[in-house]
């Protein structure tokens, strides 16, 4: 076989090339076009993930020498924090309202406007509106809204002789008036999804149907929604890996309070790892958020590709 | 046949506009609430929620624009976003261009290891990312904020545009290569004007996500004057504690721009927003 091939010059040389790691030609471009994204991302987002999970296994106040090794301490010290409970239990509540209450209201949106028209380009405008908004804006918002003074809630309930609670200074009913906020922020997004999907599938399967006389709420339940399993994987994982970062919603909201209760994993990491500059204790809680996202992200894959196989 | 079976039925019920309609109350009461509350008086908030102000007196809001700090935090977050979304394009396109034109070993291991950045979010880190700016003197500066936002911008921008770049003609390319053209004039000259519609969903993803951003300049900024309106907003909030007219004038005043570039732009904001999630 070689020696056939190292007949003449030219099939020696059509031989080596795929053998060599980079043409010439193309190491300047190369030189110029990767290094600038796989240092930035190198430097910003995978080095301070290594670090974190360094700090993690000592003590350490952000200044000097690192050098007070302490073992699974910091880990411990998350777990058993009173407030690292309530913050997973939380952000565990966002996900659930947002799979139980959002996802459900944006499919029905969705379903009812995925048909053309003017109308409706308007109230699907009006709809994605609250998703566009900066967090803090639309956090302040609401703050105003539930304002136990002169806010719109008090005001509502006087109308109708009901003596409002201050809603975000109240244990009780904080977390359901910011699970209101988030439904109000972020079922339009999931309607868009949704509507995406929708307006993919085929007009002939919705004509085929009707005129078999399966009913309205039949095509949805058997044909729309099960036609659409890949948007609404899509909808379920950005609903998770939201909950997850939740944090700028809250801070104008409840800032985490009345005392702690209305934490998410973010704002915990913010009140007890960055405001008081505990590296070590805010490093182990990254490692854990970092280890609950990448959970999140592979079996998000595996789903969709099976979802996306069938 | 189409036109037949369209007036066949109507496309929405009326219970169904009904619905629609309480939705949409709630979705625009808070807004309503926000931009009227300017204009009334403290005391006229609990008893006149709904109905229009007594008096359209714009005082708060001219007091607001007529101040130091509503223009320039709105002019600090413009040069953030546009600073971050020029070179996050820039970054992101160069290298998705030479990950999917050009042959070289290990073009894979690069993109799987760029593509590591979509299984978390870089809020993740942020602790020691801010040690590290500290560290590297980037603190407190615009600049330090865009490169950060870029970085974090990274596995998305490359992961759209390498799609994007796949589904061209490699015949075009080939092409040029044949007639000498090499690789970096192929990327400017060719590639990229075929592009600008990833550029625009690249572009607005990025851009209203930075102009969102809290958390970043948050931790980076001290001095109010490099502060971001996010930031801004917040501080005006404290500073006011609950003279709510002042404050619901300032936040109408801060969303205004973002709601007039959605109304303008609609169709590529709302596929910048949603086209990467879905084909992404």
């Amino acid at each position: 076989m070689s020696s056939v091939a190292s007949g003449t010059g030219m099939e020696v040389v059509a031989a080596t090339r795929p053998r060599r790691y980079v043409d010439r030609k193309s190491l300047i471009p190369l030189l110029l076009f990767l290094p600038p994204s796989l240092i930035l991302f190198t430097l910003f987002v995978v080095l301070p993930m290594i670090d974190a999970a360094t700090f993690s296994f000592f003590d350490w106040n952000g200044y000097g020498p690192i050098t007070d090794f302490v073992g699974f301490e910091n880990y411990a010290d998350v777990i058993t924090h009173r407030n690292f409970g309530t913050a997973v239990r939380n952000s565990l509540i966002v996900v659930a309202v947002s799979l139980l209450i959002q996802l459900p209201l944006a499919m029905w949106c969705a379903i009812a406007l995925a048909e053309r028209g003017a109308h409706i380009n308007l109230i699907r405008v009006l709809f994605f509106l609250p998703y566009m908004l900066a967090e803090v804006a639309a956090g302040l918002i609401w703050k105003f809204v539930y304002d136990g003074n002169y806010g719109l809630l008090p005001a509502i309930g006087g109308a109708i002789g009901v003596d409002m609670p201050f809603v975000l200074g109240d244990k009780l009913w904080v977390i359901p008036a910011i699970m209101l906020v988030i439904t109000w922020k972020y079922f339009g997004f999931h309607m868009m999804i949704f509507i995406a999907g929708l307006q993919s599938i085929p007009n002939e399967v919705i004509e085929a149907a009707r005129l078999d006389g399966v009913k309205k709420w039949q095509i949805v339940r058997h044909i729309k929604i099960p036609m659409i399993r890949s948007a609404i994987v899509i909808s379920v994982f950005f609903a998770i890996t939201g909950a997850l970062q939740l944090f700028d919603l809250i801070i104008p909201l409840s800032n985490g309070g009345p005392s702690h209760s209305s934490h998410t994993i973010v704002t915990f990491l913010y009140q007890f790892g960055i405001l008081r500059m505990k590296l070590g204790f805010g490093g182990a809680v990254s490692v854990l958020l970092f280890i609950a996202c990448v959970i999140v992200a592979l079996a998000y894959r595996r789903i969709l590709f099976r979802v996306e196989q069938n | 046949m189409t036109t037949a079976s369209k007036k066949r039925r109507p496309i929405i019920s009326s219970a169904q506009w009904i619905s629609l309609l309480v939705v949409a109350a709630f979705v625009i009461v808070p807004f309503y609430t926000t931009a009227l509350g300017g204009f009334k008086e403290i005391g006229e908030l609990r008893v006149n929620p709904f109905g229009l102000p007594a008096s359209w007196d714009p005082v708060r809001f001219t007091e607001i624009l007529g101040g130091p700090r509503y223009f320039s935090s709105l002019w600090n977050s413009f040069l953030i976003a546009g600073g971050t979304v020029i070179l996050s394009t820039l970054v992101a396109s160069m290298t998705a261009f030479a990950l999917a034109h050009i042959k070289f070993f290990g073009s894979r291991f690069i993109l799987g290891y760029l593509m590591l950045g979509l299984l978390f979010p870089a809020a993740t880190g942020i602790l020691p990312l801010f040690i590290k700016m500290r560290d590297l003197g980037m603190l407190d500066s615009h600049w330090g904020i865009i490169t950060v936002q870029v970085a974090f911008s990274v596995s998305f921008s490359v992961l759209l545009f390498h799609n994007f770049f796949k589904e061209l003609p490699k015949e075009l390319i080939d092409a040029a290569r044949m007639d000498n053209c090499g690789y970096i004039r192929i990327y400017w000259y060719i590639t990229l004007p075929l592009c600008l519609p990833i550029i625009a969903t690249v572009g607005v993803f990025n851009f209203v996500g930075s102009w969102n951003s809290f958390l970043l300049p948050l931790i980076v900024l001290n001095s109010e004057a490099k502060y971001t309106w996010p930031l801004g907003i917040m501080q005006f909030q404290g500073q006011y504690g609950s003279d709510w007219p002042r404050i619901l004038a300032f936040l109408t005043l801060s969303i205004m721009p973002a709601i007039a570039f959605f109304l303008l732009a609609q169709r590529y904001v709302i596929s910048g927003l949603t086209g990467g999630a879905v084909k992404g």
